[in-house]
């Protein structure tokens, strides 16, 4: 592993670098990133039936087969190719920050989360280049780090064991626990609980409690509010305004452009399995101060605009 | 829980009693002429008029329907479960030699099918997609698509008749006394048949445990296990045999009447003494009688696995417990 070097560790927040602009809450811990991921590719192997021009041919990691099969009636030539969820996707979080990845339901969000914390299926090809903290990482210096340094909040209480108690499954050190039970405002008989016996509330805070046992520095958060009411949203946001504020980063995944600008520092405008736009919060203000065209689309498309379009998309 | 008992008492009145009408139902309509079956055709061809009306009664072919099984069921309430023409014996008695064989038989091959199946099932899920998976799943179809009774005659040919390690038949030595049969002796006569009931159990078992294994490794909370750090062994470890608990209870003791079924062939072919054979011979005889007494013992001991199963849950899930009555 090589330490990436950071080209320069002081500029100004106007600066652009690394294809994103700052917003004022953004540090250049160490002279690098907190998180940098740069060109991630992923995609999974598929079967194709018709013998086809060969695509280009992205993959590095993954070696392009081609197998014959001979079925009872017919002879097809299959071809594992690759089908791309996520495309050259860039994003960088920084400490002190939250930045929000805002995209389409479906559009491969989960599959970005996934990829960082390196859960891989055993058909998922993945391709590009991760550093935290600095340092370069590969699946599995991302498996020792998630849980510990880098820590999940799923969206909904489905994501705890419906059969195990509370207590048990955070489980690590007892003190710790009660530490965050009481800063979040849990009792201690939440411990005996199950999960359906939970409050949407609750479980929202246990599910966080859970995911900061560890002491993280890096949140992952996927649609941590859908479910919510507006009350409990806006506790979970100060919650991560909170963590974000202590040094720490926040990567919160939503579809929600109205939240994202409301809580994050910046956004990262996700289309097509890429990010076409990094940019900080303020940029929001006026659609001449984006430059893509989806994200000034996006700006439009905000209640309190006009609904106009502009240009294709 | 003092409803739940009643409710289960009444429930189990309805099942035996629509049981042993459908029963009679069958046997009526049956085409089978029990004085002919039972007598033999020659016998039958010369036998004179008042000897054939004799047995027509003693048969009771002549009397309705509606009225044999009021005569049964009266006497069933006061505990009389009548006399089995065929075996010439109280039904009581024929169904006390015949379960303990049966049980025995029956237990053996619940137990191996259920620990092999669980395990295959487990390690297949887990596994999904690699060579062991798809090394289990053949085996699993293969079985699943082989008939019992095809499997045992397969298997007593080559170690029976071929290997000569096991014996080709019975449920103990030919022509020893009562008083000289060995545990062994009976151990010897049920590995065969026992094994072939369990290796038909394993491929179900082992086909729904790996389904509800799949599920499992994918669901929300395997994956969160995993996101705070666990590998997958561990977070199936951890997580995932707690919740393969309650299917897997429901899939063992809904496989007792599969096993039940399956050894009603298995003992045909193994000639072994036990219920389903002398099921087949009461329901091939027109043994009214000694087949209701048999339908009623294999009703209410799949009931009883079903019941067992519920209990089960209600001390297993903290959903069903917490919430309270559930049944």
């Amino acid at each position: 592993m090589d330490t990436q070097q950071h080209l320069s560790s002081v500029h100004t927040h106007e600066e652009a670098h690394h294809g994103h602009t700052h917003a004022s809450v953004s540090h250049h811990a160490g002279g690098h990133h907190l998180l940098q991921v740069e060109n991630l590719c992923v995609g999974f192997q598929m079967y194709e039936t018709l013998p086809q021009q060969s695509s280009p041919a992205k993959g590095i990691a993954c070696k392009e087969k081609q197998t014959k099969r001979f079925g009872f009636f017919s002879r097809t030539t299959t071809r594992q190719t690759m089908q791309w969820v996520i495309d050259h996707l860039s994003l960088s979080v920084h400490t002190g920050e939250i930045l929000a990845v805002v995209g389409a339901s479906g559009s491969g969000k989960t599959l970005l989360a996934d990829a960082i914390m390196g859960l891989y299926d055993t058909n998922t090809c993945v391709e590009g280049v991760i550093y935290y903290d600095g340092v370069k990482q590969d699946a599995s210096s991302l498996t020792a780090l998630r849980g510990s340094e880098i820590a999940f909040v799923p969206q909904s209480v489905k994501s705890l064991d419906p059969l195990m108690k509370i207590g048990k499954q955070i489980g690590g050190d007892p003190a710790r626990r009660a530490e965050l039970f009481e800063r979040y405002s849990l009792s201690t008989d939440v411990e005996g609980l199950y999960p359906f016996e939970l409050s949407g509330g609750m479980a929202r805070r246990v599910l966080l409690c859970t995911a900061l046992m560890g002491n993280p520095r890096l949140i992952i958060a996927d649609e941590p509010t859908p479910g919510l009411d507006l009350e409990l949203a806006v506790q979970a946001m100060k919650d991560f305004r909170t963590f974000a504020d202590e040094g720490k980063g926040v990567l919160l995944i939503t579809h929600d452009i109205e939240l994202a600008l409301r809580v994050a520092d910046r956004v990262a405008v996700f289309k097509d399995g890429t990010v076409v736009e990094e940019t900080a919060v303020a940029n929001f203000a006026a659609p001449h101060l984006l430059n893509h065209p989806f994200s000034r689309a996006l700006w439009h498309a905000l209640p309190e605009h006009d609904f106009s379009f502009e240009g294709e998309l | 829980m003092a409803s739940l008992v009643a409710r289960n008492i009444v429930k189990f009145i309805v099942l035996m009693f629509a049981v042993s009408v459908v029963t009679f139902v069958l046997v009526g309509i049956s085409p089978i002429d029990p004085v002919q079956a039972n007598v033999g055709q020659s016998a039958y061809a010369s036998m004179s008029e008042d000897q054939r009306a004799d047995l027509a009664r003693y048969w009771g072919t002549g009397t309705p329907l509606f009225e044999r099984y009021i005569n049964w069921a009266s006497a069933f309430i006061q505990g009389d479960m009548g006399t089995s023409l065929r075996f010439n014996a109280p039904v009581s008695e024929v169904l006390v030699n015949r379960s303990f064989n049966t049980l025995a038989l029956m237990a053996l091959a619940w137990v191996l099918s259920g620990i092999f199946g669980l395990a295959m099932g487990i390690v297949a899920g887990i596994k999904q997609g690699t060579l062991i998976d798809r090394i289990i799943k053949g085996y699993c179809f293969v079985l699943a698509s082989t008939p019992t009774f095809w499997l045992a005659l397969i298997v007593l040919m080559v170690f029976a008749v071929w290997l000569g390690w096991f014996p080709i038949g019975f449920s103990a030595p030919i022509g020893k006394s009562a008083a000289d049969i060995t545990i062994f002796d009976l151990l010897h006569h049920i590995i065969l048949p026992a094994l072939t009931l369990s290796v038909v159990g394993v491929a179900n078992v082992a086909l729904h445990t790996r389904e509800k294994t799949i599920d499992i490794m994918e669901s929300d909370y395997i994956r969160f296990a995993q996101a705070r750090g666990m590998s997958r062994l561990q977070a199936a470890r951890k997580h995932g045999l707690r919740n393969l608990a309650l299917p897997a209870i429901s899939l063992q003791f809904a496989s007792i009447s599969e096993i039940f079924g399956g050894s009603v062939l298995v003992e045909q072919v193994f000639s072994y003494p036990g219920l389903g054979q002398a099921a087949v011979n009461a329901g091939v005889g027109s043994d009214v009688a000694l087949l209701v007494g048999i339908t009623l013992v294999s009703a209410a001991i799949v009931f009883g696995g079903n019941l067992i199963a519920n209990i089960l849950y209600r001390v297993i899930d903290p959903r069903i417990k917490r919430r309270g009555d559930a049944l």
